[in-house]
């Protein structure tokens, strides 16, 4: 069509979208590093240059590795969890046999991941509270009361508290990307390892998992990324406390800039943050490049 | 369905008994937190307190209908215009860039391609204190608008993907036929494109109105006016000023998720194609 060859036009529908990428997420994230070589206030207009003295800072600050160290146990664990148990409920629901229950767990499995964390985080800090939660109630119920806690006031349980309430929201929905995955498999592989009588086991071990491994990485590099962009969660339930113990890259920058009024040192956790999932993008990017061009 | 299917297939053996049994408590795990937070919600806090696990004594409304009158109204009329207005301009925005995209054939395309996809490379905490200085140099911070830019301007790379991959697969004997006809570009863009995406333009807008409504960290930054709060950081303020209502709060909470689950139980398909066809989370 040669009214496709129009640039004018071409470029009339596309500028609302470019000028509002350029202007409020790419021109951001080079603002942001600018800023963090300031030293400044949110409601001053006076700034002082300092150079790279907040990184030097944040090198030599014990609570930004602790941060640091929370974000890498959290895409750790969600690994393990949403991405494993992800892929094993999937591969679970595609069996022939699960399969008519299938739209019902897929469902329930899925719900969670549509309530905003907020929602989730409240209701998980009832669930925690030390005398009406849920949990505490539940293990008085069956005799373990030594196992009681105040799940997000003690700093021992704080940050694996939080990080099982991010399970229980999103292994539905790395399930759903897995489901979608696994009904792309070619339903012969499957019959051709029923007439030679492989175990459901080994289906899974020697079919599902090696054809979607593509899946299986985009998932992974997925939660990592989520890993280190976590914020809702811990801010809604502990804000960060007891003491730091579960403060992660996000609520300290948020701590440090909108708490702190250290608006410079808030804008170099922001770049640091922004190095540590860029790279991490850019792998997936190479990752399923290859796949494309296999 | 064939009637000689295999048996085998269809059997309970332990070990499919014992496979059901662990989704079933993981559902439990899922649906019991959602019902007691419902159920809790009708309590005072003696029932709360004594009776965890219980039905209500009586079954209070006014829980309910005090959480919408202390707060929850007014952060829900809050959401849905922050929501309504990003949503019908995420749409436009990219289904335009959608269209130019899989239409148009200019040089820089591929550049063009790339600028808008490399947004979905972005993580929003990066701009936050950028986002916030910006938005108080142009006197919009503490504006509903300090929200709808944002929330519009990351929703759109993951959009325009989604509305140009379907764009791409249409067939283009429609609108060949409409140029025929003397109708021009913006004609066929919004007579023939829009009307043919619809499907897509469903999802999408379910897509992002889910994380407008839900989302809270710009929410938290940019807003200062309790008046203007949207749920997810009026509920927060909500817990403050309940202190120990739990009840009510559990009402309040209840309230605040529900729009979401009924709009995900009434457009399932919508929402299953919309997370099929990106990789990319919330």
């Amino acid at each position: 069509m040669k009214i496709y060859n129009n640039k004018k036009m071409a470029f009339f529908f596309l500028l609302p979208a470019l000028v509002l990428l350029i202007v409020f997420v790419y021109y951001p994230i080079i603002q942001n590093f600018v800023m963090s070589l300031y030293k400044w206030k949110a409601f001053e207009d006076t700034r002082v240059f300092v150079g790279f003295e907040y990184y030097k800072r944040l090198w030599n600050d014990s609570v930004f590795w602790l941060a640091l160290g929370n974000n890498f146990l959290y895409a750790l664990i969600s690994i393990v969890f949403q991405v494993g148990l992800g892929l094993v409920f999937a591969a679970i629901l595609e069996q022939k046999f699960f399969r008519r229950f299938q739209p019902f767990f897929r469902t329930v499995f899925f719900i969670p991941s549509v309530i905003s964390m907020t929602v989730v985080g409240l209701m998980f800090q009832l669930i925690y509270h030390p005398s009406i939660g849920l949990l505490n109630q539940f293990l008085r119920t069956i005799g373990l009361d030594n196992l009681t806690h105040a799940w997000l006031g003690e700093k021992a349980t704080a940050m694996f508290s939080i990080i099982a309430v991010s399970q229980w929201q999103s292994i539905g929905y790395i399930m759903l990307l897995f489901l979608v995955a696994i009904q792309k498999i070619p339903a012969d592989l499957y019959e051709s390892a029923d007439i030679a009588g492989a175990s459901s086991l080994q289906k899974f071990r020697f079919i599902t998992v090696p054809m979607v491994k593509e899946t299986i990485v985009m998932c992974m590099i997925i939660t990592l990324i989520g890993g280190f962009q976590v914020f809702d969660e811990v801010y809604v339930m502990t804000a960060g406390g007891p003491g730091r113990s579960t403060e992660v890259l996000a609520s300290y920058l948020y701590r440090a800039g909108f708490r702190n009024d250290e608006m410079g040192l808030a804008s170099t956790i922001a770049s640091v943050i922004f190095l540590l999932t860029f790279t991490m993008t850019l792998i997936q990017l190479l990752l399923s490049n290859r796949k494309e061009e296999a | 369905m064939t009637k000689n299917r295999k048996h085998a297939d269809y059997r309970w053996t332990p070990g499919r008994i014992l496979t059901f049994a662990v989704l079933c408590i993981y559902a439990l795990l899922i649906l019991l937190p959602l019902l007691w937070m419902f159920i809790s919600g009708f309590k005072d806090n003696q029932g709360l307190f004594l009776d965890t696990w219980g039905l209500p004594d009586q079954w209070r409304w006014q829980n309910y209908t005090n959480a919408w009158k202390v707060g929850v109204g007014q952060y829900f009329w809050n959401s849905l215009l922050v929501t309504g207005i990003s949503v019908f301009i995420t749409l436009l925005i990219s289904s335009c860039a959608g269209f130019a995209l899989s239409r148009f054939e200019f040089k820089g395309r591929t550049l063009a391609l790339l600028l808008v996809l490399g947004g979905l490379m972005l993580s929003p905490q990066v701009s936050l204190v950028s986002l916030f200085k910006m938005m108080q140099s142009w006197g919009l911070y503490n504006t509903h608008l300090a929200l709808i830019i944002p929330y519009v301007a990351y929703r759109v790379p993951f959009m325009t993907y989604l509305i140009r991959s379907y764009m791409l697969s249409l067939p283009r004997e429609i609108e060949d036929a409409a140029y025929i006809d003397g109708c021009n570009t913006w004609k066929v863009y919004l007579r023939v494109i829009l009307p043919m995406s619809r499907p897509i333009l469903a999802t999408s807008a379910l897509m992002t109105a889910m994380s407008c409504w839900n989302e809270f960290m710009f929410a938290l930054v940019f807003i200062s006016n309790d008046d203007l709060r949207t749920v997810p950081v009026g509920l927060m303020n909500l817990r403050s000023s309940l202190s120990t209502d739990w009840t009510t709060l559990m009402a309040g909470l209840t309230l605040s998720a529900l729009p979401m689950i009924v709009l995900f139980f009434i457009f399932q398909k919508q929402f299953v194609r919309g997370i099929a066809s990106g990789s990319v989370k919330g």
